[in-house]
């Protein structure tokens, strides 16, 4: 009989039990390369397979027939066969196989971007993820693949939604880099700075022995979002970040860290300068646009530091404090910063043409504060309990143990008596 | 506050008559030579002995536009350097002088070298003694021999090698009046060559010494500590130190500091950085025991001005008037605006204090300015304090908020309960994410660990 045929009986056959999936398991990694070889011919055995039942097999299939580099056409027929694969299969059946899945989904990513329509791929990489993600917190690489998709296809709530999910365990610290970098940027694109820029802050301070051009543009990009949020920006990291980040980041950004130093001084005028002397730098690093926030945010800063030191001011003092054009401008801004962006709170008289700033009208004593405060103390009481937990997983760890008995104290007898499995 | 009152009503006459310019003979021994006026320099030079007066003589010839007191500062320091051997000084003086004061004050070669060869032949004659000194290893005597020196390099103008001399006396020191003698000789020198720092440790080694100090040498070493305090810019302690000087001093250490300038340092520092109690506990009741025995000082007068709301004005208008003349002071030229500066916003300050909400035309009024001046006054002083707190241990802050259509100023409390509540939720975010950070590092290193030790294994 036909191997292929043969093949195809067997998958059909076996694919009811764990037991059975098992044993289908084994023959489908022998029969691997002899899959491959035969890549053309598969796509009609396809479609006698049902997705849902028979997963395991219709991966390894699908994903032997999908050949690397691909041409339009051909990703238009393929692209439906895999979304509708992905939406149907059964999650136990491919965490079995779980890098041909990953291929399959990379294949998937590539071919959408080759058809340029990244939105076909959005919704289908999200339900991979979640098929594939063993936990909640757990990353696959198909996080950062998902994020990409949803920055180009400008879906940004839907990046933003997995980007609420808290993250913990990691396969690879390139996966990890790529997500918070991608998951800046969308925050970025929808305006949270902090969540923002609590992102940024993980790449430049995660532990690598040398840097990556990943950490290097997150770098900037932190730069120019610590300014936007807090006005400020200090170039020494902090002591956990990698001694490699420390020494060489600052190094690849000079002109943003330059930027920092200018908007430090506090005068607009010399800010606006230094931006347009090295636009193309800012340009070709895609960071104009935020870099002209950043001279916006200063306008901001200067108003809300006016909130500060008076209660009632008029707009052509505004104007002028602030080094705006006119009024009209201040007023502007002042209404900008009242309605749109929640930072302070004021009136605009414009008979007399005065703002009148209001303190903070939160008193603290509403149910929804209570609730809020109640949320998060619940919140941080699990966070404590998973670093306990974290803690005594890691005290018990072999390779920790070997590491701890070689190099610890010796003070009595007992303490020589290290066993022998540990002693690797 | 009553008994200040009626002593502060005949000194208010004091002082307007002395602004009037009037020479009042019978109030002459106790009119201070730092006025209002143009200073008089024979005056003011009278105070003075030593190297000190030739240099503040010179010091005031440089700052001073005003020709003829220019060439009759240098004229004085002339005759002062033809008094001693400092053939260097006097070099620099005739430079300074170019002919303009005659032939009289021209260059005296025949003087220099006469001066210069007789060094000479005393620096033999001490180095000599000194070696036969030490091989005789009498301690008294190559002490003696080393203060000879340092005299001799000072009389000359080598500062630096006087220094040395001084502090080589050290090691041969026996008795604590010797070790009194080095500190001071060392702590002359120091302030001559402006090097504070060794001021302050050779007081504080003064002070340490076993045996009971006399009064003068007491008020000796607070003046220069206060001094030292005073260059490098710790206000408060040189006005403690200032003030802690007793009337003993009298003209005891006129080759470094007059009494009239303890009381004007000490003066100008204590309304720059004291609050409102500490000036009444430290200036005015001793103002009404001993240091009213000092020549008048109008400066004291001032302080007593301070708390009375209507007299701020005038108070600031007085002390602009001393300006000029203080800034010809040597120790001080560099202090005077700075200390201004705090004399004024402390006195801004003030006058806020006690009230809930002030009229910014009024407050204007009393301090003499327009309200737009002082709305910008007051909004630097408001900004000041988000950024820094305290400043030289006095409260300086003014936490208020202008109404600046209606020009009124508010006082502001912060609200404790509200400033609470946001600090404990911005704790908690914080703690938040840095745990989660955290944990994700953790995670990271491990799995890097992991790889690496499999990769061993």
């Amino acid at each position: 009989m036909d191997p292929l045929e043969a093949l195809l009986a067997q998958i059909q056959g076996l694919s009811s039990t764990s037991s059975d999936i098992n044993r289908l398991h084994t023959i489908l990694k022998q029969a691997d390369d002899s899959l491959r070889s035969e890549s053309t011919r598969l796509s009609p055995i396809l479609t006698q397979l049902d997705p849902s039942i028979h997963s395991l097999g219709f991966l390894y299939i699908l994903e032997a027939s999908m050949p690397a580099p691909v041409t339009k056409t051909q990703a238009e027929t393929v692209v439906p066969i895999v979304t509708r694969f992905i939406g149907a299969c059964s999650t136990e059946q491919i965490r079995l196989a779980p890098d041909k899945f990953l291929s399959v989904c990379r294949k998937l990513k590539d071919q959408v971007m080759l058809l340029e329509a990244p939105i076909r791929g959005v919704a289908p990489l999200f339900t991979a993820l979640r098929k594939l993600q063993v936990s909640v917190e757990h990353l696959t690489p198909l996080h950062s693949d998902f994020l990409l998709l949803c920055l180009l296809a400008k879906c940004y709530k839907t990046g933003l939604s997995l980007l609420d999910d808290d993250v913990f365990e990691v396969d690879q610290p390139r996966d990890l880099f790529l997500y918070c970098y991608y998951g800046g940027m969308i925050c970025i694109g929808q305006k949270r700075f902090q969540k923002a820029l609590d992102l940024l802050h993980n790449v430049v301070t995660a532990p690598m022995s040398t840097i990556n051009a990943i950490a290097v543009e997150a770098y900037k990009k932190y730069i120019l979002v610590s300014l936007i949020r807090h006005g400020q920006f200090s170039t020494s990291l902090p002591k956990y970040s990698s001694s490699a980040a420390q020494r060489n980041l600052k190094n690849f950004c000079q002109p943003y860290v330059e930027l920092a130093n200018s908007y430090g001084t506090g005068k607009i005028a010399e800010l606006e300068a230094y931006v347009k002397t090295n636009a193309e730098k800012f340009e070709s690093d895609n960071n104009l646009g935020l870099v002209k926030q950043v001279v916006s945010s200063m306008y901001k800063r200067n108003i809300q530091r006016l909130t500060q030191t008076y209660l009632t001011l008029s707009l052509q003092d505004i104007a002028t404090t602030v080094q705006l054009n006119s009024p009209k401008e201040a007023e502007m801004h002042v209404l900008q910063m009242v309605i749109q962006d929640g930072e302070i709170y004021a009136t605009i008289n414009q008979k007399d043409g005065m703002v009148r700033f209001l303190e903070d009208p939160e008193q603290y004593k509403t149910c929804e504060m209570i609730e809020h405060i109640d949320s998060s103390i619940q919140r941080i009481m699990a966070l404590s309990r998973k670093l306990t937990a974290m803690d005594e997983q890691i005290s018990c760890d072999q390779l920790y143990l070997s590491k701890a008995g070689r190099e610890r104290q010796r003070y009595d007898f007992d303490d020589f008596d290290v066993p022998q499995k540990f002693n690797i | 506050m009553d008994a200040d009152d009626e002593t502060s009503g005949p000194m208010i006459d004091e002082i307007y008559a002395n602004g009037g310019g009037g020479d009042d003979g019978e109030k002459r021994s106790r009119r201070a030579i730092m006025s209002g006026d143009q200073l008089d320099i024979e005056a003011y030079a009278a105070l003075y002995s030593g190297r000190t007066k030739i240099m503040r003589l010179l010091f005031i010839a440089d700052k001073m536009s005003n020709a003829p007191t220019q060439l009759e500062a240098l004229r004085m320091a002339y005759d002062e350097i033809k008094k001693g051997e400092n053939t260097q000084l006097f070099r620099e003086v005739v430079q300074k002088i170019d002919g303009r004061l005659g032939p009289n004050y021209g260059m005296d070669a025949a003087w220099c070298d006469a001066v210069d060869r007789r060094a000479e032949q005393k620096k033999e004659k001490l180095e000599n003694e000194l070696n036969a000194y030490r091989t005789n290893l009498i301690k008294e005597s190559i002490r003696m021999g080393y203060n000879d020196f340092g005299d001799f390099y000072y009389a000359h103008g080598q500062l630096g090698e006087a220094f040395k001399n001084y502090v080589r006396t050290r090691d041969y020191c026996t008795t604590s009046k010797h070790i009194i003698h080095m500190c001071m000789s060392a702590i002359l020198v120091s302030i001559e060559m402006g090097q504070f720092p060794h001021v302050t440790s050779y007081v504080s080694k003064a002070e340490q010494a076993p045996e009971a100090l006399d009064a003068i040498t007491v008020a000796k070493l607070r003046c220069a500590a206060g001094l030292a305090n005073l260059e490098a810019k710790k206000y408060k302690l040189a006005a403690r130190k200032f003030l802690e000087t007793g009337p003993e001093l009298g003209l005891h250490y006129n080759e470094v500091i007059a009494q009239q300038d303890v009381a004007t340092y000490g003066g100008l520092c204590a309304l720059a950085t004291f609050d409102r109690a500490e000036l009444k506990a430290m200036v005015y009741f001793p103002l009404s025991t001993c240091l009213s025995r000092l020549p008048l000082e109008n400066i004291f007068i001032l302080i007593s001005f301070l708390p009375f709301p209507s007299h701020y004005a005038s108070c600031l208008e007085y002390l602009g008037n001393l300006k000029a003349n203080l800034l010809l002071d040597i120790h001080l030229h560099d202090h005077v605006e700075t200390l201004y500066d705090q004399i004024r916003h402390k006195a801004l300050i003030q006058y806020t204090h006690p009230f809930v909400s002030v009229d910014l035309n009024m407050m204007a009024n009393a301090f003499k300015t327009t309200v737009a001046g002082l709305e910008k006054e007051l909004e630097a002083l408001i900004t000041d304090n988000q950024i820094q707190l305290i400043v030289g241990g006095t409260c300086c802050t003014l936490q208020a908020r202008i109404d600046s259509h209606n020009k009124i100023l508010y006082a502001r409390h912060a609200d404790q309960r509200n400033a609470t509540f946001q600090r404990v939720l911005e704790t908690g975010r914080e703690f938040d994410r840095d745990v989660r950070s955290m944990l994700l590092r953790s995670n990271l290193i491990k799995h890097d660990f992991n790889l690496r030790a499999l990769r061993k294994l």
